[in-house]
């Protein structure tokens, strides 16, 4: 089995990150790599919660180095956390808040002191560590359907595969001269891939900050000393826009998570002045395809990707894929290596790039004691937000609860993006002859029940 | 030397109640929030427990304070905790930092 290099840098002094404006160099993040595995424990499992994203890059790198494999779950409430440890009794929890509130034995990041002899000055000791392609990196969690989170494993040499792929389809002359600053979270797989083992891998580098509201994106790249990439969401550059703030020396934007309008990318790209690339991807399937959104509807499939048409769902396969993977989304293929994308299936949602099912949420919702029957359903797109957000709303069976109860145990189990508003009280679900409940039933069943009940929000 | 206690306004002065009320109105509105204005406890938390309100919600309001208000929210703000302890905090800070 072939071994792939940990990161891009050839040199000590190779910038691979900036944290508020400051170069770290590939030296310092091999010697900090270094320090941290020598502090790991024995087991293998490393729940990775850094939420600085440098922190969280040497903490990635330190797993890969000492032959451990990375948990990324798709939130960490602590019924899925329960899962985990069911999953790898070993797994412990790797943060950078010592208030860390995950029930799992802690390890808390430790910065190391700067290079007290400079960045340059490594007298020949600059190795960069080889990683064995077929090597388990890490699971990847989807939130499943029946109540369980289910681990998505990525070999190294896969992962590596797919964001080599993506460097070949971003319109920047040079990636390793640029500086990449994302508003997502390191360990969602768009995250894990475009903003940490893409610097890693194309010599460019990761920026430690997550910038929230937009004047933070502002200054993180105001305080950047280069050209820099933005990898975003819908959700943020709508906020973008709508705050009319200037994004200085940006070569190219990056969107991904939902679909994005063809109209907004067109403004993102007249305000911004650079191009901006949509991709589309899954935690099964990884990164897989993109397109310039303001110019062209189609999406083009990275090198060797193919796409199947089955009964029920599109699968792909090829390239950095292991083996054929079903898609969640309804796809047409127009080429070899084109396709239309058509929404997602029925019963995915989206809530601000934060992806379940609504069976996997009615199963939390009807496990809560008390709750006798209950359904999620996706409110109207005319109630979309300010930022483009459309939330759920959940009808509820449960005669000894109230509302606020329910959402309180619910703020347990599932994302709170996905805590339903309103929460409705009905005395039964409309359901039809063949147990099932039609979405545009439940939404007229709440529109009345609403009515009745305007209070009954957490 | 102990430093001097700054006493705490139980009652805000009378523009930024109005302020208040005007917040109040503008956050239902943009979050589509199943409840009336006045039915917000202007001493519960914004975030979190309370109104329970999350990140989306908090980009959603930066969104509205800077358009209504001018205001740009960081996320690097020492003040952030206070500025989002409750709605009579979240109007004080616009009523202090609004150009317009």
């Amino acid at each position: 089995m072939s071994a792939l290099p940990l990161i891009a840098h050839d040199r000590p002094a190779a910038v691979v990150a900036y944290r508020r404006g400051q170069a770290i160099s590939a030296a310092q993040f091999l010697d900090d790599v270094r320090a941290l595995a020598v502090r790991l424990p024995a087991s293998t499992h490393v729940l990775n919660f850094c939420s600085d994203r440098y922190r969280f890059a040497v903490g990635l790198a330190a797993s890969l180095v000492s032959g451990k494999c990375s948990i990324l779950p798709s939130t960490h409430t602590p019924e899925v956390i329960r899962h985990l440890r069911a999953f790898a009794p070993d797994v412990f929890c790797l943060s950078d808040d010592p208030q860390c509130p995950i029930a799992l034995p802690q390890l808390l990041y430790v910065d190391a002191t700067a290079r007290a002899n400079g960045d340059a000055h490594d007298g020949g000791q600059f190795s960069v560590p080889q990683i064995d392609a077929g090597q388990l990196a890490a699971f990847v969690f989807t939130s499943g359907s029946s109540g369980t989170p289910v681990p998505h494993a990525k070999t190294w040499g896969r992962l590596v595969q797919c964001v080599r792929a993506e460097v070949t389809r971003l319109p920047v002359h040079d990636l390793a001269g640029c500086a990449i600053l994302g508003t997502v979270p390191a360990q969602h797989m768009y995250g894990l891939e475009s903003t940490v083992l893409l610097p890693l891998q194309s010599g460019g580098a990761l920026c430690a900050e997550r910038p929230f509201f937009p004047a933070d994106i502002a200054a993180s790249l105001n305080a950047l000393p280069r050209a820099s990439v933005l990898i975003s969401t819908p959700v943020h550059l709508r906020a973008l826009l709508a705050a009319e703030l200037l994004l200085p020396g940006l070569e190219l934007i990056v969107s991904a998570t939902a679909m994005l309008p063809a109209n907004l990318a067109r403004e993102v790209e007249s305000r911004y002045g650079a191009p901006l690339l949509e991709i589309y991807g899954s935690t099964e399937t990884g990164q897989m395809a993109s397109r310039r959104t303001a110019l062209e509807d189609q999406w083009r499939l990275w090198p060797g990707v193919r796409l199947t048409l089955g009964d029920a769902h599109c699968s792909a396969h090829g390239g950095h894929l292991a083996r054929p993977t079903a898609l969640a989304d309804v796809l047409e293929p127009t080429s070899d290596e084109h396709f239309l994308l058509h929404g997602r299936t029925a019963d995915l949602v989206n809530i601000a790039g934060k992806r379940s099912s609504l069976a996997y949420l009615n199963h939390q919702l009807i496990a809560i004691p008390g709750v006798m029957d209950a359904a999620f359903f996706v409110r109207d797109d005319s109630e979309a937000s300010l930022a483009g957000v459309t939330r759920l709303a959940a009808l509820v069976v449960a005669p000894r609860l109230d509302a606020a109860t329910i959402i309180q145990a619910l703020r347990q189990r599932i994302d709170p993006v996905f805590l339903p508003r309103p929460l409705l009280l009905v005395e039964h679900l409309p359901r039809n002859a063949t147990g099932k409940l039609p979405q545009h039933t439940l939404r007229a069943l709440s529109a009345q029940a609403a009515l009745q009940q305007p209070h009954l929000f957490a | 030397m102990s430093e001097q206690a700054l006493p705490t306004l139980t009652t805000p002065p009378i523009d930024t109640l109005a302020l208040e009320r005007e917040i109040a109105q503008l956050i239902v509105k943009g979050l589509n929030l199943p409840m009336q204005p006045d039915e917000i406890d202007p001493e519960a938390a914004l975030y979190g427990e309370g109104l329970g309100l999350d990140s989306i919600d908090i980009l959603e309001i930066a969104l509205i304070v800077s358009k209504q208000y001018g205001i740009q929210l960081r996320a690097d703000n020492q003040e952030n905790a206070r500025i989002f302890r409750s709605l009579r905090q979240f109007a004080r800070y616009v009523a202090e930092q609004r150009v317009k």
